[in-house]
């Protein structure tokens, strides 16, 4: 193919160029870090950028390319990892004042195999502290804020892998999911995001936030690419233990299958609970959503009303969940084998004047929330009633999908808020997370992809897809033909109508 | 369940260490109260009869033949720790002076 700017291309073409010799991978990661350089001033979706060794890795896949030797799919196709995969010799801080500097001994799972596919890591990218938050604006380094709107914000924890895509910063990047941060940035920045099944693909080397919710998963401007990264990244490991035992799901077979627009005998269920049916929702935001489900039905899917009543009580099962396995979680940073040391007369005072320092007030929030929760005579009223929600959501879950192939609603009730508006009231923040939770509490797989521009206001709208735990096939089938049928209809992907940046000279 | 009040918050704070001081109690307690009692709902649903889920898909422990592999080196372990001395990790003194 010929392209003048390289940065607007998907990664699938880019690989096919790459195989092609239409293009090198110098010259991709080049694109790639000029374009970094001329929009992330504003953007700031990257916290630490890696440019010497994303060319080095590129010149080796360019001159093993050259020699004739075999390849994968994305070699030299560069990519944006989120702070929180730990990345042996490049700074991880998961966004947190805590971790500053400091530069981890060992690779992730995820990030060895990111290294084993040959592909070119362009940095770091900005997320909420510890993955806590809805927004990054609960970065302990700054926002980042939404490419189509610098006003507002690009969603969380995973803001920076989903702006740094909706800014053609990189073609793939990779994000983490504990109640939503792949899904609901995906949403609010006309780009693609996958949570795979609990356990599909392995946390070694995750910063933990909530080990029963967390998920990694792949993220990118389609479907098809999202599925190219997904099936790098996912796959048993047994440094993992909760890794499973199982095959990759074909997820770019199921996406290839999709785009061939055919959904005859696809059943879809609409959670009436999490679609806005008893109001909250944005106008535009349903809108969209009701004309997706048109194009679901014009291409031969049934579609259904399902409801799943334990959902109400979903949020707050997991803001008891979240915070209690967090308070457990972030009690390695304690001053004394990594990161800050804050030194005073006693260890035990260095650790409270060390966390005291180290952790903004959103991770506190938390911390205490979970120490609460977690502390006797609370046990039972707190984590051990939320555990039996899970139960119960689990259950809602089942019964739906005995009766349907995949549930959808919209990923987030509004398109994205300005930053700053909700920074000093948590609970609305929560309230981001209300479709995007059960997934989580459940364990099964979901995927956001774009159905709009919400007609009130110019900003992207989330089609959020769930499907049964070890499916999440289906999430590439249905998505890539809802993309290919909304791309038919609006000329080409979403992602091609975001305003243009002003680049830096 | 009460909600939690500025003490609560304190003590919390210093059982899961982490300093306050006197501002930061006067904002996170009111916040904390909210959320609190947002979430107090979880204990009106479900009864005694439903069993509580830890995990979201069923797992059992799993092992592997106790043999030595290869790890993290010493040098590696140690490398980013505030302060290391004789390949230990070194800390301020434990007890304080009114010990």
């Amino acid at each position: 193919m010929s392209v003048t700017d390289w940065t607007r291309a998907t990664a699938a073409q880019m690989a096919d160029a790459l195989a092609a010799g239409e293009v090198t991978s110098v010259e991709l990661v080049q694109a790639h870090l000029d374009r970094i350089a001329a929009v992330d001033g504003p953007v700031h979706a990257f916290l630490h950028i890696d440019a010497e060794g994303a060319l080095e890795t590129a010149r080796a896949v360019d001159a093993d390319r050259a020699a004739g030797v075999s390849l994968p799919r994305l070699a030299g196709v560069p990519i944006g990892i989120k702070d929180v995969l730990v990345t042996k010799g490049l700074p991880t801080t998961a966004g947190s004042r805590i971790l500053e500097g400091w530069i981890p001994p060992y690779d992730a799972t995820v990030t060895r195999r990111v290294r084993e596919a040959r592909m070119p890591i362009l940095g770091k990218t900005n997320m909420d502290e510890f993955a806590m938050g809805s927004s990054t604006e609960h970065s302990g380094y700054g926002p980042t804020r939404n490419p189509w709107d610098l006003d507002r914000i690009p969603g969380g924890s995973g803001g920076g892998s989903a702006a740094a895509l909706a800014a053609f910063e990189a073609p793939l990047t990779i994000g983490s999911d504990t109640g939503g941060s792949i899904r609901q940035p995906a949403s609010v920045t006309a780009t693609v995001g996958v949570k795979p099944t609990y356990g599909g693909v392995s946390r070694f080397g995750a910063i933990a936030l909530a080990s029963s919710l967390d998920q990694l998963g792949p993220c990118g401007r389609t479907v098809l690419d999202t599925a190219l990264l997904h099936e790098v990244m996912g796959g048993h490991d047994e440094m993992d233990a909760t890794s499973l035992d199982e095959p990759v799901p074909a997820v770019v077979e199921a996406a290839l299958e999709g785009a061939r627009m055919d959904l005859t005998g696809v059943k879809v269920g609409v959670v009436r609970e999490l679609s806005g049916a008893d109001g909250g929702y944005q106008a535009g935001v349903t809108q969209r959503f009701e004309e997706s489900l048109a194009k679901l039905r014009d291409m031969g899917a049934e579609v259904v009303e399902v409801s799943c009543p334990s959902f109400e009580y979903a949020l707050a099962a997991y803001y008891v969940i979240l915070p209690s396995e967090a308070s457990s979680n972030l009690a390695k940073f304690d001053s004394v084998r990594f990161g800050l040391r804050v030194e005073k007369t006693t260890v035990e005072k260095t650790m409270l004047a060390t966390r005291a320092e180290g952790f903004g007030d959103e991770v506190k929030r938390r911390i205490i929330l979970g120490t609460y929760a977690l502390s006797a005579g609370y046990y039972d009223a707190y984590y051990g009633s939320a555990q039996k929600v899970r139960t119960l959501v689990q259950r809602d879950f089942d019964a739906a999908f005995e009766r349907c192939d995949v549930l959808v609603s919209p990923t987030t009730p509004t398109t994205p808020f300005k930053i700053g508006e909700r920074i000093d009231d948590p609970l609305a923040m929560y309230l981001n997370d209300i479709a995007t939770i059960p997934a989580n509490l459940a364990g099964i797989p979901g995927m956001s992809l774009p159905s709009g521009l919400a007609p009130e206001d110019g900003l992207p709208v989330g089609f959020q897809i769930l499907a049964p735990a070890h499916e999440d096939a289906r999430l590439y089938r249905i998505g890539a033909a809802l993309e290919a049928s909304l791309a038919a209809e609006w000329g080409g992907p979403l992602s091609a109508q975001a305003p243009e940046l002003e680049v830096a000279e | 369940m009460s909600s939690l009040d500025r003490s609560d918050v304190a003590r919390l704070a210093a059982l899961a260490r982490i300093d306050m001081t006197d501002a930061d109690l006067d904002r996170l307690s009111g916040q904390l109260a909210v959320i609190v009692d947002a979430v107090a709902k979880v204990a009106e649903v479900a009864g005694e009869d439903v069993p509580a889920t830890s995990h979201p898909i069923p797992m059992s422990n799993i092992h592997r033949e106790d043999v030595v592999r290869p790890s993290l080196a010493q040098d590696d372990a140690l490398a980013a720790a505030p302060d290391a001395e004789d390949g230990r990790f070194r800390v301020p003194q434990i007890l304080g002076e009114e010990a």
